[in-house]
């Protein structure tokens, strides 16, 4: 059972409640195996996604879990809606409410724009990322295929590396792995190093090498251009010489290493293609572990109190 | 909370439904058999029916051992999303390791009481296929159905007023084996 209405993000979460959602998405993986791959669950029930910022792993993952749930679902992606004729965020969601949808994904560029609707609104908001603040599927996904590879994630040594600055998957795992007892390292130029990690429990370090040396998780960040506005790094092929993943410093980490992107990735500048596609890399099965915690959130929501007026 | 049904005649009860199934589907015929238990308490009651059926074919030139299967109905339930308050159940794996396709299926259940659960599991099942035809299983029928829907073997009918309980504990989840009779109605 969760404590809260919506999913804003894995800081409103005890660790029961991250136990209780990977161990639900571990149950909801044997549906993808099945010849008819749906379950009854929220028929009737209408879930929106609302997309303020260009998606496509996200957005058609949530598509898929709520459509594996049996639930409505309607995409409105921004480059098509009245927001570009100037209407503001929050009408954009009062006139979608007053079609009575029972739960809105959202993503937006602005941080804090679901817990400001999840304040205003009646319906149960899931955050699919806000600015650079929490991407809370995220984190839960990677934390659900850590534990498949290694049974737990308390004791475990996994370095983060990348565009610290910008990530809010950073910012959820963080604090999920934290909740849950792993030893976070945390590895980025001067640049791209929030000020004052270390008081989340982080270890930052600008050296890839001592981020990964003895990692039993490895976890790329791409660099996110769209969110620079200045210059951050000089080049990027300097970036891949002093911090790209190249086959050489996997070498450092444990011998069963697990490698993992959120993506998009960008081969060649954080990740090189021959660790990507390596034996290691475990990117596309986060993919596929995405639709199963994506439908453990929603059938754990869609049960809750349904708030009448 | 007098208790209704011991180790030994829970035993017995399991044996005799075995004998039956292998009457009713032909001694031979446990080829095309798979039992199915309904989590939580219907699994281990199809294994122990597994073994039954094992023991009694034994030395049988045919005899093949009848697979068995776990179903989870949480997602199939019609008063999921009726719950004003109260905690979510608990979703639990669905784990069926062969094709259900053209097989006799066995569903087992603890106890039989509105026909709910069965609705459920039936709709369950034929997601994953199309069987030739789906038996019924419950060690306890206690009455009540709000479903038009009948058990095919029962361990024991126990007439019951709704306001009781029936709890079956099992050896391998309660650690005894006994059926026992409530009076105050409990959240099952």
């Amino acid at each position: 059972m969760l404590n809260s209405r919506h999913l804003l993000g894995i800081a409103d979460l005890t660790p029961d409640e991250i136990a209780l959602i990977l161990d639900t998405a571990g149950a909801m993986t044997e549906i993808a195996a099945r010849p008819i791959k749906k379950v009854p669950t929220l028929r009737g029930r209408t879930v929106v996604n609302l997309f303020f910022e260009p998606s496509t792993r996200t957005r058609t993952s949530f598509e898929v879990a709520e459509k594996r749930l049996s639930a409505d679902t309607l995409s409105i992606a921004v480059a098509q809606s009245s927001v570009s004729k100037g209407e503001t965020l929050l009408d954009t969601v009062r006139n979608l409410e007053a079609m009575a949808p029972d739960m809105i994904v959202m993503r937006h560029s602005s941080s804090g724009a679901p817990h400001l609707l999840a304040r205003l609104c009646r319906s149960v908001i899931i955050n699919a990322g806000d600015g650079m603040h929490e991407h809370p599927t995220q984190a839960l996904l990677d934390a659900f295929t850590i534990r498949e590879h290694k049974q737990r994630l308390d004791g475990l040594k996994i370095a983060i590396v990348g565009d610290l600055l910008h990530s809010r998957v950073l910012r959820s795992n963080v604090q999920l792995l934290n909740k849950m007892g792993a030893e976070v390292w945390a590895c980025a130029p001067p640049t791209l190093m929030p000020a004052d990690l270390a008081r989340f429990g982080v270890r930052p370090t600008t050296s890839i090498d001592e981020a990964v040396g003895g990692a039993d998780v490895i976890m790329m960040l791409r660099i996110q251009h769209e969110r620079m506005h200045g210059h951050f790094i000089p080049s990027t092929r300097e970036y891949f010489t002093l911090f790209g993943l190249t086959p050489e410093r996997v070498a450092r980490a444990k011998s069963d290493v697990i490698i993992m992107h959120p993506g998009p990735m960008n081969r060649g500048v954080e990740i090189d293609s021959d660790v990507a596609d390596g034996p290691y890399s475990v990117i596309l099965e986060q993919v596929a572990n995405g639709v199963a915690v994506r439908m453990a959130v929603l059938y754990l929501l869609a049960g809750q109190e349904t708030v009448t007026d | 909370m007098p208790q209704v049904m011991d180790a030994d005649r829970m035993s017995r009860a399991l044996t005799r439904i075995a004998h039956e199934i292998l009457e009713r589907n032909g001694t031979r015929g446990t080829s095309d058999l798979a039992l199915v238990g309904i989590r939580t308490r219907g699994v281990p009651l199809a294994r122990r029916i597994a073994h039954a059926l094992h023991d009694i074919n034994k030395g049988h030139p045919d005899a093949a051992d009848v697979p068995t299967g776990a179903l989870d109905i949480t997602l199939y339930r019609d008063d999921l999303m009726r719950h004003a308050v109260g905690p979510q159940p608990v979703v639990r794996r669905t784990e069926i390791p062969f094709s259900i396709d053209d097989r006799r299926i066995l569903l087992v259940d603890d106890v039989l009481y509105t026909g709910r659960t069965i609705r459920s599991a039936l709709d369950a099942l034929i997601d994953f296929g199309r069987p030739r035809s789906i038996q019924l299983i419950v060690l306890i029928d206690r009455g009540h159905r709000e479903l038009p829907i009948k058990a095919d073997y029962v361990g024991k009918n126990l007439p019951t007023s709704r306001k009781q309980s029936v709890r079956v504990r099992l050896q391998e989840i309660d650690g005894e084996d006994e059926v026992l009779l409530d009076e105050a109605a409990e959240v099952a």
